[in-house]
């Protein structure tokens, strides 16, 4: 079969799947966070935190119970982290620094796992497991509460309650993420990937060298790494390596598996606001970005410019031969579209224009089709800017699903929007500014070299944790500076993001007439998309023009 | 051809909805200049954020040409300041409309002396603006009317036109809905009693003559929201600029201070942060153009807001008074005899009712024109509330002729009360007549000391203004209901509200349904537009989201509403709507254009930056500029060069035409957003052009 051919059908496949799938998940995530029956074991969990999960919060309770669940959460792995060597299964690990351990504390329940380290040489089982697997449920739970509670905004009129925050973390944990990830965990089992609790074991190779070959409970970690848009491998290859990410057809399941959430929750936004053409036109948007970025990072790398690339049949540094360069644009335009950040091959060896793309996906602000709850919300944020800006030209006071865009909404909005950027240029330019910092860290000169320190704040600050693997990150200063970025690039946006739930949620809604821009169809869909293009590309592409544009127009 | 024969009706009707376009001469351009220099005041600019910004980067490339003086670096110095006087020129060309209107205004405004009246019907002269709310004032004929007041005692004719413009005097009378006066206006005849409702410099005059100098006026709340969001782009554009220099540095080539700044002006949404504030101020002028005064700048924008449109159904929909349109027989009787009867019985009947009787009879039936004094014999029964008929009593040869008119169920019980008995096709005449929405008078007669007997029905019927069908159409397709509100049965209003094509109506209205009305559609979510006159409108003109109150209406009302119509037209309305829709789209599409451009500005000057550095990016030069600094220049140049071309736009509001927002949003898009990413690539290249022929470009 032609290779062309086999990346149509493959992403085809996987249209068909997400297609089939995200309408009955979408409706069952409805279902979950707006049921009013409890669980016998959510019940256990509230009573031993003393919550009362039949009330609703303000918005600000909201926040602050969230704000104050990450910060302990915080506070614990980090504990975990620098006392590693003193707790059980560390497998002989030494405990990790300071400037380490924060950065891989925040990191993991910010939802980035962003990773300056090797799993493999730096991370006992009790770590792994008790620690970053954890984080990657709680982690990816807070997200898709966020996103519902801005759903509850729109959905809600004349209340200033939006939800209960505890009991949004645990329905998503144990009724969303614990049992696809258990079916997907012994998915991967099946197609190959490694699960026990083995340290490393010594083994004599045929060319009679020693090696060490590291087990443990891989495949479970590799599930919710994927499916919670978390991308932290237990490996330092992460899905490159053959015990995470076995075959062909189980690379294929771990990019369902990070895809599936965010393009899933569009469904379940359409069904609470009770119009799912609403949610029919967020998902056709992030499909088309996504489908876009994968089709050009496909033809970048399949084509690979230069001699070496076009005798191999494509730019195969940094990849797999299992997978090929198709199967490798498919998986890096999915992983840095959705803000996971695992990776079966090395976007540093991308070709310039293919590199660029994973990086401009992440500079849109993760929204196509997003982190788990992260993508929705950044993407309905996206809406009520479009419907601002556009909605003017219709003729009446912007409003969207019946919620009028007034002073309030757009200020949020617009300080949602300058929270990214702000954090990116402005972290990238000090150590772009910093011989010394340049020379600390970054492996390339020229083009190539500032690409590489873009890609670590853009991957940082929007919460990706994919690397352009030239930069090396495991610096005093670059730990706490992107330790930093992921912080304020994961927890600003989402105070603003409650904030707005909460403005909204308060509003009566305004009845939608003929004269109403309308939210959905392919006008509001090109618009939106457009939109989402715009704001991102007028803001990098200074920065963009000297890093991958210079280098793919060579 | 179908599009052809479409159109002629739409330029035939006076386009209900469409917004007339304002006129403007590039000679208000320059006649505007000497205001728009003096605007260069920094303390004037720190008030528009986006402008503020180019009016620090004029001065620093200024700081930096005297440094290092090159023609390049006094290009760029020279059009950063144009650009912000381009702006204040937008500005000064919209408030240089009102000035003239402004100043006829204050010539009404009076100085004259007040006749100031004590509890002991003493007269005292005081200065006008010596008065204070609740003083008695007497005015003559001939004298200025000190202050807006209410007329408490008299009748007199008023000549407005100080105000209204209108030259035709009108009646103001103490009592009723018609009882407010404004001060300036000059009373023509009689003499009133005015009680003083306004204190000195508060007059509606003086409210006006603010609002049309534009010093009154307030940022709206899309305004103030569009504000921001201008601010924090700007704001992006700031941090995408600053941070690009260690970017540069670190690629190996730092960037001129000038270029930079060049780079930032030309990012920042100028063209709408210029325009914003002459597109508000136009779109208060517009409405004074067809004497409306918005009393606040929110309602403007409220009006384009609008679901609901309440309109009263009398002097609204209707001309206002009923007519007789035909007249139904009874059993032998002919349709002579019954208009002859009618006739009589209506002589002494002057409501507008009676007198069509008589205008029916003489047109459709050739009768002669009797006048009442022509009949010596004949008593005339007026009208009572109690019996609810009149008539005429005649002697004649043959004994006396009883004739009534009125009410169905009235004349037939006198019918039955005097011995006859009405056919059954009487009942059947009123019934259909009360059906098709009209108004059934039965006529009857009793001649000498024989039965009473019904001679038929007169059809009274409400007339529709001619045209409101269309009007109505128009507003459903932008998605706005209309609602009729009459005092007639269910029945009478739902045959007037099919003719007129409103969408809805509320019978037997009391001014208390008319205000539960508006609450239960505010509810609902849906933003209400009303006009009234009366002060039982009072409550209801506050309660709606937009209030249009008649200028011949009571003080009471004034005050409560939003806007003031001066031509007294509640059909007026639906222009108010459509002058609010087209503020907004006009700032929308701006904005929209405004942003778009910076794509093309990018391909002008980021390739132009680093042609040194990386050749590769010329390829990102896709209009072929000639040379990096005739890039910047001409990118620069266009930036403030739209700004003027603009101005017309902003101050006419962007082509509005009723349709949906679907169409509109599709329209609209294409216009500015295509345009807006096509018209500078073509701009630059031109302006490109004609710079590449300047030495060292």
């Amino acid at each position: 079969m032609p290779v062309a051919l086999a990346a149509v059908l493959q992403v085809g496949f996987l249209v068909l799947l997400l297609a089939a799938v995200h309408v009955p998940l979408g409706n069952y995530m409805a279902g979950v966070y707006s049921g009013k029956r409890h669980l016998r074991a959510e019940r256990a969990v509230y009573r031993i935190g003393g919550i009362d999960p039949d009330s609703d919060q303000h918005w600000s309770v909201y926040a602050r119970s969230l704000l104050a669940f990450s910060a302990v959460s915080i506070l614990v792995l980090y504990l975990l982290l620098r006392l590693q060597a003193y707790l059980p299964l560390s497998l002989g690990m030494t405990g990790l620094a300071p400037d380490g351990a924060w950065n891989t504390a925040v990191s993991f329940v910010t939802n980035t796992n962003w990773q300056w380290y090797s799993g493999e040489s730096t991370m006992g089982h009790l770590a792994q497991m008790g620690g970053l697997a954890v984080q990657n449920f709680l982690s990816a739970a807070v997200g898709i509460a966020v996103a519902i509670a801005l759903v509850r905004g729109f959905a809600r009129q004349g209340t200033d309650r939006i939800g209960n925050f505890w009991v949004d973390l645990v329905r998503g944990t144990v009724r969303i993420l614990l049992p696809i990830a258990f079916l997907a965990a012994i998915v991967l089992v099946i197609g190959g990937a490694v699960q026990n609790f083995d340290g490393a074991r010594e083994v004599t190779t045929i060319t009679g060298e020693p090696q060490s070959i590291v087990g443990g409970p891989i495949a479970s970690q590799e599930a919710i790494k994927n499916l919670g848009t978390n991308g932290g491998g237990f490996f330092n290859a992460n899905s490159a390596h053959p015990f995470e990410n076995p075959t062909a057809w189980t690379n294929l399941v771990e990019i369902f598996l990070l895809l599936v959430i965010p393009f899933s929750l569009p469904r379940t936004f359409g069904r609470m606001v009770g119009n799912h053409r609403q949610g029919t036109a967020i998902v056709s948007v992030m499909a088309t970005l996504w489908l876009a970025a994968v089709t050009i990072t496909t033809w970048a790398e399949m084509r690979g410019f230069g001699t070496v690339p076009g005798a191999a049949g494509g730019a195969m540094e940094g990849k797999e031969l299992r997978f090929g360069p198709a199967a490798s644009a498919l998986f890096g335009a999915s992983t840095t579209g959705t803000s996971t950040g695992s990776v079966n091959s090395f976007h540093d060896s991308y070709t310039g224009l293919g590199g660029g793309v994973t990086l401009l996906n992440m500079m849109l602000g993760e929204v196509a089709p997003g982190g788990v709850g992260a993508g929705l919300y950044g993407m309905l944020v996206m809406a009520v800017l479009a419907v601002f800006l556009a909605g003017l030209m219709v003729g009446r006071t912007p409003e969207y699903l019946g919620k009028k865009i007034g002073r309030k909404q757009v200020t949020l909005v617009a300080l949602y929007i300058l929270t990214m950027p702000t954090l990116l240029l402005a972290g990238a330019a000090i150590t772009a500014a910093s011989p010394a910092l340049v020379d600390a860290s970054v492996q390339e000169s020229g083009p190539h070299g500032l690409t590489e320190i873009l890609y670590a704040y853009a991957s940082t600050v929007n919460n990706n944790g994919s690397a352009f693997a030239g930069f090396g990150a495991n610096t005093p200063y670059q730990n706490t500076a992107l330790g930093l970025a992921m912080l304020f690039g994961r927890f600003v946006p989402i105070a603003l993001v409650l904030a707005l739930a909460g403005s909204l949620a308060s509003q009566r809604k305004v009845s939608e007439t003929t004269g109403t821009l309308p939210t959905h169809g392919p006008v509001f869909v090109g618009l939106l998309g457009f939109v989402v293009l715009i704001v991102a590309g007028l803001t990098f592409f200074p920065a963009l023009a000297l890093a991958p544009l210079s280098e793919a127009l060579l | 051809m179908t599009t052809m024969t479409n159109a002629t009706p739409e330029t035939d009707h006076a386009p209900a909805a469409r917004v007339r376009a304002g006129a403007f001469r590039p000679r208000q351009l320059l006649r505007s200049l000497p205001d728009a220099l003096r605007k260069l005041d920094p303390r004037h600019q720190i008030r528009y954020p986006v402008m503020f910004v180019v009016w620090v980067g004029a001065l620093a490339t200024t700081v930096l040409a005297i440094a290092h003086p090159s023609l390049f670096a006094w290009s760029i110095t020279v059009w950063l300041w144009a650009t912000v006087v381009f702006a204040n020129l937008a500005e000064s060309v919209a408030e240089g409309r009102g000035k003239a209107q402004a100043d006829s205004l204050r010539k009404a405004r009076t100085t004259a002396m007040a006749r100031r009246l004590h509890g002991d019907d003493t007269e005292e002269s005081v200065p006008g603006t010596a008065l204070e709310v609740g003083d008695l004032v007497v005015v003559e004929a001939g004298e200025v009317i000190p202050s807006d007041g209410d007329v408490v005692d008299g009748v007199a004719s008023v000549d407005e036109s100080a105000v209204t413009g209108e030259s035709a005097p009108v009646i103001r009378e103490s009592g009723g809905d018609r009882s407010s006066v404004t001060g300036g206006t000059r009373i023509l005849s009689d003499r009133i009693v005015v009680r003083i409702t306004a204190k000195a410099g508060e007059t509606f005059l003086d409210r006006m003559i603010s609002l049309v100098e534009g010093s009154a006026r307030q940022k709206t709340p899309n305004e103030i929201a569009l504000n921001l969001l201008l601010a924090s782009l700007t704001l992006i554009f700031l941090l995408a600029v600053v941070t690009l220099q260690p970017f540069a540095v670190y690629s190996g080539q730092a960037q001129p201070l000038i270029v930079l700044v060049a780079l930032l002006v030309c990012l920042i949404p100028t063209t709408i942060g210029a325009l914003l504030s002459a597109i508000g101020i136009a779109g208060m002028d517009r409405l004074i153009q067809r004497n409306v005064m918005a009393l606040s700048g929110r309602a403007v924008e409220a009006a384009g807001d609008v679901d609901v449109l309440l309109l009263d159904k009398t002097g609204t929909i209707t001309l206002g008074n009923r007519q007789a349109v035909e007249v139904v027989p009874a059993g032998q009787v002919t349709e002579v005899e019954l208009a002859e009867a009618a006739q009589m019985s209506s002589l002494a009947d002057e409501t507008p009712e009676g007198r069509s009787v008589v205008v029916l009879a003489k047109e459709r039936y050739g009768m002669r024109l009797l006048f009442h004094d022509q009949l010596p014999t004949a008593t005339f029964v007026p009208f009572t509330a109690q019996t609810r008929m009149s008539g005429v009593d005649v002697q004649t040869h043959s004994g006396l002729r009883q004739i009534r008119k009125g009410a169905a169920s009235a004349v037939m019980a006198w019918v039955r009360e005097n011995g006859g008995h009405p056919t059954a096709d009487v009942g059947e005449a009123v019934d259909s007549i009360s059906a098709s929405g009209g108004t059934p008078l039965v006529v009857a007669e009793q001649r000498g000391d024989g039965p009473a007997r019904a001679l038929g029905v007169i059809h009274l019927k409400d007339v529709v203004k001619s045209g409101l069908r269309e009007r109505f159409d128009e507003l459903r397709r932008m998605g706005i209901r209309t609602v009729m509100i009459t005092g007639d049965n269910a029945l009478t209003a739902r045959a007037i509200a099919a003719e007129a094509g409103v969408d809805d109506y509320l019978a037997e209205a009391k001014p208390e349904d008319k205000m539960a009305l508006i609450k239960a559609e505010q509810a609902a979510g849906r933003m209400v537009a009303m006009t009234g006159d009366g002060t039982n409108d009072a409550p209801a003109l506050a309660q709606a989201d937009v209030g249009v109150a008649m200028n011949t209406g009571t003080s009471a009302a004034k005050e409560a509403g939003n806007m003031v119509d001066l031509d007294s037209n509640p059909t007026k309305l639906i222009e108010v709507v459509a002058i609010g829709k087209q503020l907004l789209i006009t700032r929308g599409a701006l904005t929209t254009f405004s942003i778009a451009n910076d794509v093309a500005k990018y391909f002008a000057i980021i390739p132009a930056m680093f042609a040194g550095l990386y050749p590769q990016l010329d390829r990102l030069n896709l209009m072929g500029l000639s040379s990096p600094e005739s890039a910047m220049l001409s990118a620069v140049i266009f930036n403030a060069l739209i700004i003027v071309a603009l101005i017309p736009v902003a101050l006419r509001g962007v082509r509005y035409r009723p349709r949906g927002a679907s169409a509109m949003l599709r329209g609209n898009l294409l216009v500015y957003g295509v345009g807006g990413l096509i018209a500078p690539f073509v701009g630059i290249k031109l302006i490109d052009l004609v710079v590449s022929l300047l030495p060292g470009f």
